[in-house]
């Protein structure tokens, strides 16, 4: 592992409006990743884990404090600029799949290159690289209705590595998966972690978070415990 | 140009709910099959009505003698006059706004059996009206020649005994083989060759009682028939930057001093003003022609909000799928295009099968009258012909439909955009 930080985060506040109370959810959060680490973050809802993934995200903006990726200050980005590093540099890979229902595996893989402008018979035969890569060729024309939990989330982290991302945002990825295919799905994180790509899961499972190199517990909007495991 | 995935996704998003779809391209068909089929229509009534007015000369007025109505001169009010062919000489040379002056006469024959049957040839006889004229009659409310020729300025001026007649006149006189042509006829006692036959241009009774007619030189019948100079009515039409009723004014005027009449009296020289007509009948279809524009682009208008509103709807319903899109990487621009192609592609198919739908009713309505006026011609009461849209009207409504389109997207694609990605994908 090197030490390149890929993601700084560094006094991060971020509060929400509630009616006339305001909730401040991120209280000066300060969290460096380096460049292939595989990394869990856990806490009690409210604690502020999926704020802090959709920040890290570009889907949500953040109060004060200082967010790099990949070098880059992200504040305040205009939508057609976040959906850019959205594109470049992240990969998501939510607890609900999110495939596109009326597009089959192959083109809900291919997705993200079409908005990289990449011509259809290329993004195409890519995608069946990767679906490959998950043990899916032989799935790539079935819509996801017609694929199980463990298949559907395959194909979501596949389409999640098309662009080939710096980063893996996981929201709860085995959320919707029994244990066997939970542990199957880690599997291919751990496959995709060996290639050097970093890989932050939200979970709050703790077997799952078991899986990782190092554990991060969020509580009331600050890091709680931060810890490598030892194996 | 043709992105698949794009078309997917439209196609996708129409079939989810086929019958919302229809039924809201159902609104935009309506409007703009009404429009057109309204369009049509209007310009149907409109070329029936000038059909009906044949090649009259728009610009044209017509006056005769009445009775005088207010004492003058010390002449008592109720006096009899008529025009004559001084007048004519006189109103040449004093009012250079006329362009055709054509004064006419009626030959009203006296005594027994007045006007029926006054013409005969051999064994045939039948009852015409009988007109004295000039030629620039046939120029002013011109009939067709279809064989020979009309009245000509020598006709008039040795007071030939010619005759022009109307088609029904042949078709009682003469068998239908026979070449009317060079033949003669006897009008009241005296012959006349036939030089020419006419067809009406005009459609219902008028065409018929047009049909009916001799034409004979003026001077030949005032002559022969002993009406001495009278003239029974002019027909004028007015130079072409002079409007008719400048025209109507004056002569009105000169006739009144000439024939010692007062100049306020209104009654005493009978006119009408065939611009004034015609400027009324243009008035109207520009009315109609405006109702039917506010009328279709109101349906059409409805139409579009329609689909403005599904397309909300649609918006709504995909939020989550949209919020994926944009979490993997869609610019807004991308979403809003989507949007906005695929309320355009719902306006403008629905509309296009309107437009289809509406020229081809019309066309099917034009031909059908088309056939009947080829088996019935001058049936009478064609009061609707030839409807049609112009080409450029239905672009204009097609382009309309387009534009409209693009706005009914405009709203819900800012809609689809303005959520944030992350509320988005939250959405259930």
């Amino acid at each position: 592992m090197n030490n390149v930080p890929i993601i700084t985060i560094s006094e991060v506040n971020k509060s929400y409006e509630v009616g006339n109370n305001k909730l401040h959810v991120l209280k000066g959060l300060n969290l460096t990743i380096n460049e292939g680490e595989m990394i869990s973050i856990m806490g009690a809802s409210g604690s502020g884990k999926s704020t802090l993934l959709n920040i890290l995200g570009i889907l949500d903006n953040y109060d004060s404090g200082a967010y790099h990726l990949n070098n880059t200050f992200i504040q305040n980005l205009s939508e057609k600029k976040a959906a850019y590093y959205r594109n470049q540099y992240i990969g998501f890979v939510f607890q609900s799949f999110n495939l596109i229902s009326f597009k089959n595996a192959m083109e809900n893989v291919a997705l993200p290159l079409y908005y990289q402008k990449v011509s259809r018979r290329k993004r195409n035969a890519i995608a069946m690289e990767y679906l490959d890569k998950m043990g899916l060729k032989d799935w790539a024309t079935h819509m996801p209705n017609e694929l199980s939990g463990g298949q559907k989330q395959r194909i979501a982290i596949a389409r999640a590595m098309i662009s080939k991302p710096k980063v893996i945002l996981a929201d709860e990825p085995t959320g919707a998966l029994d244990s066997k295919t939970s542990l199957e799905v880690m599997d291919i994180f751990d496959e995709i972690n060996a290639q050097g790509i970093t890989i932050i899961i939200v979970t709050h499972e703790r077997d799952i978070a078991e899986r990782t190199k190092r554990i991060i517990h969020l509580k009331d909007g600050v890091i709680e415990q931060d810890y490598y495991k030892l194996n | 140009m043709f992105d698949r995935d794009k078309w997917q996704e439209i196609i996708m998003a129409l079939k989810q709910n086929k019958l919302r779809t229809t039924l809201t391209a159902f609104g935009v068909f309506w409007g703009i099959f009404m429009l057109v089929v309204m369009l049509g229509s209007g310009k149907g009534l409109e070329n029936g009505a000038y059909d009906g007015m044949g090649g009259f000369a728009t610009n044209s007025v017509f006056v005769w003698a009445q009775n005088t109505t207010i004492p003058y001169k010390g002449f008592k009010k109720g006096r009899r006059y008529s025009f004559s062919n001084s007048d004519t000489k006189a109103l040449r040379e004093q009012v250079p706004e006329i362009k055709m002056l054509a004064p006419r006469l009626e030959a009203r024959f006296r005594g027994n059996g007045a006007n029926t049957n006054n013409v005969i040839r051999g064994l045939k006889t039948g009852a015409f009206n009988i007109f004295g004229d000039y030629p620039d009659f046939n120029k002013i409310d011109p009939m067709t020649i279809i064989q020979g020729r009309y009245i000509n300025e020598d006709d008039i001026k040795y007071k030939r005994k010619v005759a022009v007649i109307g088609f029904r006149v042949k078709d009682v006189l003469f068998t239908p083989k026979e070449n009317p042509i060079g033949q003669y006829i006897r009008i009241k006692g005296v012959y006349f060759q036939v030089i020419g036959l006419t067809r009406s241009q005009h459609n219902g009774g008028w065409a018929e009682w047009q049909e009916q007619t001799i034409d004979l030189p003026l001077t030949t019948l005032q002559q022969t028939y002993n009406y001495g100079e009278d003239v029974g009515w002019y027909a004028i039409t007015s130079q072409p930057n002079f409007s008719a009723t400048i025209v109507e004014e004056k002569v009105k005027n000169i006739l009144k001093k000439r024939h010692s009449i007062s100049l306020d009296d209104k009654e005493a020289i009978g006119s009408e003003n065939v611009e004034k007509q015609f400027k009324k009948m243009n008035g109207l279809f520009a009315g109609i022609s405006a109702l039917v524009w506010i009328v279709g682009i109101g349906t059409l208008l409805a139409g579009v909000i329609g689909v403005s509103n599904i397309m909300l709807v649609i918006v709504k319903e995909r939020t989550k799928e949209i919020g994926i899109q944009r979490a993997i990487g869609a610019a807004p621009s991308v979403i809003i295009s989507q949007i906005i192609t695929e309320s355009i592609f719902l306006t403008a198919s629905a509309g296009y099968v309107g437009l289809v739908c509406g020229v081809g009713l019309i066309e099917l309505i034009s031909n059908m009258l088309a056939k009947q006026a080829a088996a019935a011609p001058n049936s009478g009461g064609a009061m609707f012909t030839r409807p049609e849209v112009d080409f450029s009207v239905a672009m204009t409504a097609l382009i309309i439909l387009i534009v409209c389109g693009a706005l009914a997207g405009l709203v819900p694609a800012k809609r689809a955009v303005s959520i944030k990605p992350i509320d988005a994908l939250r959405y259930e």
